[in-house]
């Protein structure tokens, strides 16, 4: 797995409200249960912009999840962070973990992507309910992010 | 048996040709007392999202695997998980499930270490079920629950350890992951997350049979003369071969396992779990790189 270190995430920026809430959300519910909050992540996966839907060639596939998901991030004139993600309907879990990236860093500053944790996946109390394994896919699906993030404001 | 076979002319050439039910079979037995119909799928929220009207589901990793030594569950808790949804020790199981059926096999060579004799595949699995437009449901999973005994794992026929693929050169291993792994230009499946092997290559003679060579477009197994040609005439298995099969954690190869055992009719053919994830960590085993499988190491 090519995972960079994630830069600045040594905390010195609080975890944004969004993705606090989707934690606490997780870990307020049994094991079992949390399941079902994952899969309503999962259903509200947004289709692609009209505009992003025919190009393929702009979104990066996620290659450590076990099923096909691609990401694409854009950076706007105001530094704010929106990704865009696709994954099929038989891969459930791949959508709910791109469902709950996709709202939890919606609106975020560049800057305040690049300081969420690289091991936020592993907070949200998933871990036992879906195997540490699949969690992979998800913290290599954050670790993207932060990449491409990264490319889009160095220039 | 509890409930007949399915007599689909389909079927008939394999060897254990009772293992195997076509979708069209379970679509009328659906119901039938003594059937039970299992999901068994990789994504582990697929069965949430519709599943088959009935059935129930064991997921490999949070209900056949010891969630604390890399082993499955015992007896008890095997006895406690089946039993909990409404098998019972002679019950038909049916088990479907994603990507060709290959957790589904894997759950079926789990319930056969615990001695379940009547364990049996749903051709084509889920995808094939989906395809016919055949019905599935969101309704929550309700079984009654049933005693089931506790029955002792039996692994030696069917499981091999690391120490017995040592002992085992000179028998054929068949390794049924990607060309990439067998020669090691990585350690996981394309499009697979790291799962931890510090070396990468194959075991000393295995031969390279990916798994999926045995399943067909549809996700149904291959005909007896397709299979016959991939893994005697490819690979050179001759009957009485003693065989071991292995892959990354032992998922893809249950596929391969059941393919030798219920449609070939090999006897004694073993799945090595610990397979690739074990063996390329292991301190001082031989491993072989590149495509050709190597010799027999002089240890």
């Amino acid at each position: 797995m090519t995972l960079s270190p994630g830069a600045g995430s040594t905390v010195s920026i609080p975890l944004p409200d969004s993705l606090a809430e989707i934690r606490d959300d997780f870990l307020a519910l049994e094991i079992r249960t949390r399941l079902e909050l994952l899969l309503e992540f999962s259903n509200e996966l947004p289709e692609l912009p009209d505009r992003y839907r025919d190009h393929p060639d702009l979104f990066e596939r996620v290659e450590e999840c076990q099923s096909p998901v691609f990401i694409f991030v854009e950076v706007d004139d105001e530094a704010t962070v929106h990704l865009f993600a696709t994954a099929p309907r038989e891969a459930p879990t791949t959508r709910g973990f791109a469902s709950i990236l996709a709202q939890g860093l919606a609106g975020l500053s560049a800057e305040q992507v690049l300081a969420v944790p690289d091991d936020y996946p592993s907070d949200l109390g998933l871990t036992e309910a879906v195997s540490p394994l699949r969690i992979r896919g998800m913290t290599a699906m954050l670790g993207r992010i932060k990449r491409q993030v990264r490319e889009k404001t160095a220039a | 048996m509890t409930v007949a076979p399915d007599p689909s002319t389909r079927f008939a050439d394999f060897a254990h040709p009772d293992r195997l039910v076509s979708t069209e079979w379970l679509q009328e037995n659906l119901g039938t007392p003594g059937l039970v119909v299992v999901e068994s799928s990789e994504d582990v929220l697929l069965y949430e999202t519709g599943h088959i009207p009935g059935s129930v589901k064991i997921d490999w990793h949070t209900d056949l695997n010891d969630p604390v030594e890399r082993d499955y569950i015992d007896g008890a808790a095997f006895a406690a998980l089946v039993g909990g949804k409404g098998i019972s020790r002679d019950s038909t199981v049916v088990i479907y499930g994603d990507k060709s059926n290959w957790w589904a096999a894997y759950a079926l060579w789990v319930f056969t270490l615990f001695g379940h004799t009547d364990v049996r595949l749903l051709d084509g699995g889920r995808a094939k079920w989906q395809a016919e437009g055949r019905e599935l449901t969101t309704e929550r999973e309700s079984a009654t629950a049933v005693s089931y005994p506790v029955v002792e794992r039996n692994d030696a026929p069917i499981r091999a350890y690391q120490s017995d693929v040592l002992e085992h050169f000179g028998n054929p291993l068949i390794d049924v992951r990607s060309p990439e792994e067998y020669n090691g230009t990585r350690t996981t499946a394309p499009a697979y997350p790291e799962e931890g092997a510090l070396r990468a290559g194959h075991i000393p003679t295995a031969k390279s049979v990916p798994w999926a060579l045995a399943a067909a477009e549809d996700g149904t197994f291959r005909s007896l003369d397709e299979l016959n040609a991939i893994y005697r005439d490819s690979a050179g298995l001759t009957d009485g071969d003693n065989v071991i099969a292995y892959c990354r954690i032992g998922e893809r190869s249950s596929h391969t396992w059941f393919v030798l055992t219920h449609l070939l009719g090999f006897e004694g053919v073993r799945n090595y779990d610990g397979s690739w994830t074990e063996w390329g960590s292991a301190v001082r085993v031989p491993i072989v790189r590149g495509s050709e499988p190597g010799v027999v190491p002089n240890r």
